[in-house]
C-alpha cells in the first residue's frame, strides 16, 4: 500500500483556548479525492490552512508529502494548488497576468509561465477573456481562474475550500466537470464543502466534521448505508401541524425526524410507507420520496442540518 | 516510508530552493507589474510635481524671501530644493506603504494568495519595499533633473540628494507600513496619516524655513521627523550648509534606524496575520 500524501494525527488548532480543530486524524492516499463535509464553523477551513502549510498547528502531527509543514512550509506549498474560499486574484492585473505572476512564485520562468497560462486558460474555458480585467469576470469565471491559477505549478495535491459556494447551478456543473477531469488525471484532491451533492459528486471518501471533530468516515455510499436508510419520505402538513402529526406515525419507517418545515421518514420502501400513511387517513399537503443523501447522514450524526 | 513518498519529499525540497532564495523578488516583480495599470498617473506626478513646486516656491516665493536676504546669501530656491525632493519621496513612499498593504489583506487580498504559494510573509514585505524603492528611484531622479534645470543645485555633490531623498522616503514609509500592517478595519487611517502626520511633518520639518525659526518647544517635531534629517543632510551636500559633524552623522543614522525598525516590524506583523 502506498504511503499517504497527507497524514494528520490528532491535529489540533486552538485560538485563545477555543479548539477550532480538536484532535482530528485522517490520511489521504495518492490520487484520492477526499472531502471534509460539515457546516460552517466546523473547523474545515482551519484544517485546510494547516494542510496548506500556512497556519501552524497547536498540537498533533501532520505530514504532507512526507514533510512536516512546521519545517518545510515553502517546500510543501511548492507542491500544492490552493483554491481558497474567498477569491484572492489580483484585481489590478488582467486575467492572463494573474496566472503569470502566480507561476513566478514557484520559480517558474516567465516564458514557461506564459505558455502554461495559455494552456490553463484553455482548460478553464477562459481563453477569450485572457485580456479582461478580473473585476469584469462573473463569479463562476473568477473561480475557474482561481482554479487555473492553482494549477500553474502542476500540483501534486489540490486543496479546494468550498469551491462552488456562491455559484449558480450551471457554473457549479462546469466547475465540477473541470475538477472531475483533474481527478481522472490522478491529481489528489482535498476539498471542503457544506454541499452534500458536491461531496457525492467529487469525493471517493469523506469525513463528516462537526465542532472540530470527526463524526464519521467512509465513501458517500458507505456513509449513507451505515447511517441512513435507502429512501426518505418527506411530508409537509403545514408548519404548525408537523410536530403533532409526527407523533402519530407509529410503526412507519425506521426513524422519524421533525424539521420546522417538514417531517422526514427514513424508510427502505418510501412508496409503500406513503400508501400506508394515506390508508391511515393522513393527507399531507405535499409528499416526496427520494433517495437518502449525505444531508441525512449529517442530520443523523449531529441532529442538525448542514445548511442552517 | 515508501519510495514514492520519498521521491515526493525530494521533489518538494528541490522545488523549494528558488522560492526561498528569490521569493522577495517575485513579489516585487508582481507589484511592479501592477504599476502598469496606473503608470500614467505615476509619470504625471513624477514629472509634474517638481515643476509645480520648484516654480511656485523656488521662483515665486523666492522673489520675496531673497529680497530680505533672510538665508544669509543662500537663495531660497537652493535652500528649499533639497526639502522638496525629500518630500516628494516621502509622499510616494507613504502612498506605496499604505494602500497596497491595506488592500493586500482585505480589498484585494493577494497576500493570502502569495502565502499559499511558497512565499513567506517576510518575503511579501521585502517585495513590497523593493517595489517602493523601484518607484522612488525614477521619482527622485526626475526631481533631481528638474532641480538642475532650475539651477537649484550649486554643488556637484548635490547628486547625493537622490539617495538621501530615497532614504528619507523609506524611513517614513516603512514605519508607517509597520502600523498599517496591523490595521484590520479600515476606518480612514490612511487619510488620517496623510492629514495629521505627513502634512504637519511636511510643514514643520525645516522644509520651508529653518527649524531654528520655530519656538524651541515645537522643534522636537523636526527632530523626530525623518524629513527634517533628510532635508538637512540634503542641504549639506547640495550647497554646503554648515552644521556640526555629529549632527550630519545623526541625519544619516536616524533614518537608517527607522528603516530597519519599520522593515523588521512589518515583517513580524504581516507574518503573524497571515499564519494565524
Amino acid at each position: 500500500m502506498p504511503s499517504p500524501v497527507i497524514a494528520a494525527k490528532l491535529l489540533t488548532k486552538k485560538y485563545k483556548g477555543f479548539a477550532a480543530v480538536d484532535g482530528i486524524s485522517f490520511e489521504v492516499e495518492p490520487g484520492e479525492s477526499f472531502g471534509l463535509l460539515g457546516p460552517n464553523g466546523a473547523g474545515k477551513s482551519t484544517t485546510m490552512r494547516m494542510v496548506g502549510a500556512v497556519s501552524t498547528r497547536t498540537s498533533g502531527s501532520l505530514q504532507i508529502l512526507g514533510l512536516d509543514p512546521n519545517e518545510h512550509g515553502p517546500e510543501i506549498r511548492s507542491q500544492l494548488g490552493v483554491v481558497p474560499q474567498q477569491d484572492n486574484l489580483d484585481m489590478d492585473l488582467r486575467v492572463r497576468d494573474n496566472l503569470i505572476v502566480y507561476g513566478r512564485y514557484f520559480g517558474i520562468s516567465t516564458s514557461a509561465c506564459a505558455a502554461k497560462a495559455d494552456e490553463l486558460l484553455e482548460f478553464a474555458q477562459l481563453s477569450d477573456r485572457r485580456k479582461s480585467k478580473v473585476d469584469d469576470l462573473s463569479g463562476g469565471m473568477k473561480r475557474r481562474l482561481t482554479i487555473a491559477r492553482s494549477l500553474m505549478n502542476d500540483p501534486k495535491v489540490l486543496l479546494l475550500d468550498e469551491p462552488t459556494t456562491g455559484l449558480d447551478p450551471q457554473a457549479r456543473h462546469i466547475l465540477w466537470d473541470r475538477l472531475f477531469r483533474l481527478k481522472e488525471q490522478g491529481t489528489t484532491l482535498l476539498l471542503t464543502t457544506h454541499y452534500m451533492d458536491e461531496a457525492e459528486q467529487l469525493c471517493d471518501r469523506i469525513v463528516v466534521v462537526d465542532k472540530g471533530t470527526i463524526m464519521a468516515e467512509g465513501s458517500p455510499a458507505d456513509l449513507i448505508r451505515t447511517y441512513s436508510t435507502r429512501e426518505v419520505l418527506e411530508l409537509r402538513f403545514g408548519s404548525d401541524n408537523n410536530a403533532t402529526v409526527a407523533t402519530q406515525m407509529f410503526g412507519i419507517g425506521d426513524r422519524v425526524e421533525v424539521l420546522p418545515d417538514r417531517i422526514l421518514i427514513y424508510s427502505n420502501d418510501g412508496d409503500g410507507d406513503l400508501d400506508r400513511i394515506h390508508a391511515n387517513g393522513f393527507t399531507p399537503v405535499t409528499s416526496l420520496v427520494r433517495r437518502s443523501s449525505l444531508e441525512d447522514v449529517f442530520l443523523r450524526l449531529t441532529g442538525r442540518s448542514l445548511i442552517e | 516510508m515508501t519510495v514514492a513518498i520519498e521521491n515526493a519529499s525530494a521533489r518538494a525540497i528541490a522545488a523549494g530552493i528558488k522560492p526561498r532564495r528569490y521569493g522577495s523578488w517575485y513579489v516585487a516583480e508582481h507589484r511592479i507589474r501592477g504599476f502598469r495599470s496606473y503608470y500614467k498617473t505615476l509619470l504625471f506626478t513624477a514629472v509634474g510635481s517638481p515643476f509645480m513646486y520648484l516654480f511656485a516656491l523656488g521662483v515665486g516665493l523666492a522673489t520675496l524671501v531673497d529680497r530680505q536676504n533672510a538665508l544669509g546669501g543662500t537663495s531660497y530656491l537652493v535652500f528649499v530644493a533639497p526639502a522638496l525632493i525629500a518630500s516628494a519621496a516621502v509622499t510616494a513612499a507613504v502612498e506605496e506603504c499604505t494602500y497596497p498593504i491595506l488592500m493586500g489583506f482585505k480589498w484585494n487580498p493577494i497576500f493570502f494568495g502569495m502565502n499559499a504559494a511558497p512565499i513567506s510573509g517576510a518575503q511579501i514585505v521585502n517585495g513590497i519595499f523593493i517595489a517602493v524603492l523601484a518607484r522612488l528611484l525614477p521619482t527622485t531622479l526626475i526631481y533631481y533633473l528638474v532641480m538642475l534645470v532650475f539651477g537649484a543645485v550649486p554643488s556637484p555633490l548635490g547628486v547625493l540628494d537622490i539617495p538621501i531623498a530615497i532614504l528619507t522616503g523609506m524611513a517614513f514609509g516603512l514605519v508607517i507600513a509597520s502600523y498599517i500592517a496591523t490595521v484590520e478595519q479600515d476606518v480612514g487611517q490612511p487619510a488620517f496619516i496623510q492629514r495629521f502626520i505627513v502634512i504637519p511633518l511636511f510643514l514643520f520639518s525645516g522644509t520651508f524655513f529653518p527649524l531654528t525659526q520655530m519656538p524651541i518647544f515645537l522643534r522636537w517635531i523636526g527632530w523626530i521627523s525623518p524629513l527634517w534629517h533628510g532635508t538637512e543632510l540634503g542641504r549639506v551636500v547640495s550647497y554646503g550648509a554648515v552644521e556640526p559633524g555629529w549632527l550630519t552623522l545623526v541625519h544619516v543614522l536616524y533614518p537608517i534606524g527607522l528603516c530597519v525598525y519599520g522593515w523588521r516590524r512589518t515583517q513580524v506583523v504581516v507574518a503573524r496575520r497571515l499564519n494565524k
